[in-house]
């Protein structure tokens, strides 16, 4: 038989903060070139698209309050996927349950539009997390009771939820006045979030956001709580042989992390469209968008805000490349897939020492 | 009139499932060797812009599906890299690779967009058998894909379960340890699985750009690509009941259309395929019933040697 590349693998005890930092740098920079070589194959000017891209999510002050719109979901949904990627917990379907946030938080704003605004926002986010949070406890409890694998009932999950979204604009809470439009109806004014300015960020949910990455943060590395899902995530058989609960951190992990996926959804119809639309008008994948923001962000809620940024600027870049050079918007799903493969691929760099070696295959 | 219906459904359900039985043999056999590709719904639609683009520049339909073949399966390369040789994350590389092919097929599409199929394929028409009454319609007018897909099927069912093929990719999906232990080359044999649900995948993404379709549409795929993971599961990782399962997530698909005029929602339908994946996914997990039909033990895991 031939001889056959082999990579030998030394796992390393510790990994120093520069390595780290260095490989995702460097990973990064790769998957720059790699898209820039894509781009040029499929006869689209890299430097140009990048310049585009650049200066239409950073480049303006209109730019900048665009990206900070589109990084408050993903920042929302890549916390709580922080949490639970920690426990090794992989819960795919933010997507479903940002969707199901936004159902609930209409729910309420649709059947109490008189409720005065001081009462009815808050009330929102909180049945929008408890929604999100509901959504994300099916897959948990099939984990727990049957074994399930969380991935895939999680992503399943999504699909209901998308098409329950549908289902509703379409049938029973399709508004009046909206012309035909899957559209509901335009919420009170008490239940809109206000913006900043003459932009579109609705800072309460930012700054909503903000707060539960700083205790998100502080979750994970001063408490109890925190210890028990770090523990689980790295060495699930400690944990047990320390006693701790494993499907206690599952159910926490999920419920908080579907909870936050709901109050990005919440945000999104109360502070955006003031309406439940169809669901892709809702999301253009935000909840999956935010498996790579967490991916960037190395797990810590804190690095998540920054992460979300860069992706949101990528989002909002990808509609000036679109305005700019006539390219469709799927284009910057390419950005996505190559940079969440360079960072994943990376993460062998990080932890491992590498030797090829030819050896003969048995 | 109800017979006629129900006729109606059926010759309609096969085609509308011939897509997702491709995806699905595909998925199947990979995740039989232990590995998960979450990239079906971007393979399958670069297999579509693939097909699209080589049938109109070429004229040859034929020569669309090849390449649909070969575009399916090169992706497939990077999700086999990535979580074979890198050992990264099965889950999250899937989902990249669903997203990368997605970019690529809007960016590579945009000039076919709009664009009249320059040939078709034509039905199969069997002397004597298509002209039967009922059966002829039903069984023996489809296009040759469809035939395809069967035989594709029955003939992988067949070397999964009675074949020495069939126990080594199974082996590697089931403990990887032990298959390397006795000398089965567990790296090749997850690669060559992985690359022929890419493969197959492009093939099924094809079907309904050049055949089904018969356009290329951005986005076209429209969660088929999801619904051939569910599928997968929901066929318990067997081709036969995978071929079954296409032809019933075809059929909801179908009838979501015919129902919608008698005031059936086709949003609560579509979602059936996903609740009927997760009730299987609940049933199938009990010890017994995994080892004689449930996921393979080493799914989701990478292999090395040194942590043998």
């Amino acid at each position: 038989m031939n001889n056959w590349p082999h990579f030998r693998l030394e796992k390393r005890l510790t990994v120093p903060p520069w390595l780290e930092f260095l490989t995702l740098a460097v990973s990064l920079l790769l998957a720059l070139v790699a898209i820039a070589v894509l781009f040029r194959v499929l006869g689209v000017n890299p430097i140009v698209a990048y310049q585009r891209i650049f200066r239409g999510a950073f480049g303006s002050l209109y730019g900048l309050s665009e990206t900070i719109v589109k990084a408050i979901p993903l920042m929302m949904c890549g916390i709580g996927l922080s949490l639970a990627f920690r426990a090794r917990v992989y819960n795919i379907g933010a997507e479903g349950q940002l969707l199901v946030g936004a159902i609930c938080a209409t729910g309420l704003a649709l059947s109490r539009p008189d409720w005065p605004s001081w009462a009815l926002r808050p009330a929102m986010f909180l049945v929008g997390f408890i929604g999100g949070a509901l959504w994300a406890l099916i897959p948990a409890l099939l984990k727990a009771r049957f074994r399930v694998d969380e991935t895939l009932s999680s992503l399943m999950m999504v699909y209901i939820a998308s098409e329950l979204v549908n289902y509703l604009v379409y049938g029973p809470w399709k508004g009046a006045k909206e012309m035909g439009f899957p559209y509901t109806d335009k919420f009170s004014p008490s239940a809109q979030l206000p913006r900043l300015l003459n932009t579109r960020i609705h800072y309460p949910t930012l700054i909503l956001a903000l707060v539960l990455a700083v205790l998100a943060y502080v979750l994970i590395q001063r408490t109890k709580w925190g210890f028990e899902i770090r523990v689980t995530g790295e060495n699930p058989e400690a944990a047990r042989y320390a006693g701790m609960n494993y499907f206690k951190t599952v159910l926490l992990v999920m419920l908080l992390s579907g909870g936050m996926a709901g109050l990005a959804g919440v945000g999104e119809v109360a502070g955006i469209h003031y309406r439940l639309r169809y669901p892709q008008g809702i999301s253009p994948g935000y909840g999956f968008t935010a498996i790579i923001v967490t991916w960037l962000a190395r797990l810590n809620p804190l690095l998540v805000i920054i992460s979300a940024l860069l992706l949101g600027g990528l989002l909002v870049g990808g509609d000036a490349i679109q305005v700019a050079l006539g390219l469709p918007v799927a284009t910057i799903y390419i950005f996505n897939g190559v940079i969440l493969l360079f960072v994943l691929g990376s993460d062998l760099f990080t932890h491992y020492k590498i030797r090829l070696e030819w050896r003969r295959e048995r | 009139m109800i017979v006629e219906f129900i006729l109606l459904v059926l010759k309609a359900a096969i085609p509308a499932g011939t897509p997702l039985l491709f995806g699905t043999l595909g998925e199947v056999t990979a995740e039989r060797s232990g590995v998960l590709n979450l990239g079906v719904e971007g393979m399958m639609i670069v297999g579509a812009v693939t097909a699209f683009g080589v049938t109109y520049t070429t004229g040859n339909i034929w020569l669309g599906l090849a390449a649909a073949a070969l575009a399916g399966s090169l992706l497939a390369l990077v999700h086999a890299f990535a979580s074979i040789t890198l050992r990264v994350n099965q889950v999250v590389s899937g989902l990249a690779l669903t997203m990368l092919g997605l970019g690529v097929s809007g960016l590579v599409g945009k000039r076919f967009i709009g664009m009249p199929p320059r040939t078709r394929l034509a039905p199969l028409t069997l002397p004597g058998l298509s002209d039967l009454p009922v059966i002829g319609p039903l069984f023996f007018r489809y296009d040759p894909m469809v035939y395809l897909a069967i035989i594709l099927a029955l003939v992988l069912w067949f070397m999964m379960y009675k074949t020495r093929w069939g126990i080594t990719l199974r082996s590697v999906g089931e403990s990887p340890a032990t298959a390397d232990a006795l000398g089965v080359p567990v790296f090749r044999v997850r690669y060559l699985a992985v690359l022929f649900g890419g493969l197959m995948a492009g093939l099924g993404g094809a079907y309904l750009s050049v055949v089904y379709t018969t356009a290329w549409i951005e986005g076209m795929t429209a969660g088929a690509g999801w619904i051939v993971i569910a599928l997968t599961i929901f066929a318990m990782w067997d081709p036969v009941r995978a071929m079954l399962g296409a032809y019933l997530f075809g059929g909801v698909r179908v009838l979501q259309y015919r129902l919608q005029p008698l005031g059936i929602s086709p949003n609560l339908l579509n979602m059936l395929p996903f609740i009927f994946t997760i009730l299987v996914l609940m049933l199938s997990t009990g010890e017994v019933i995994r080892r004689r039909v449930g996921a393979p033990a080493a799914l989701m895991q990478p292999y090395t040697r040194e942590e043998r």
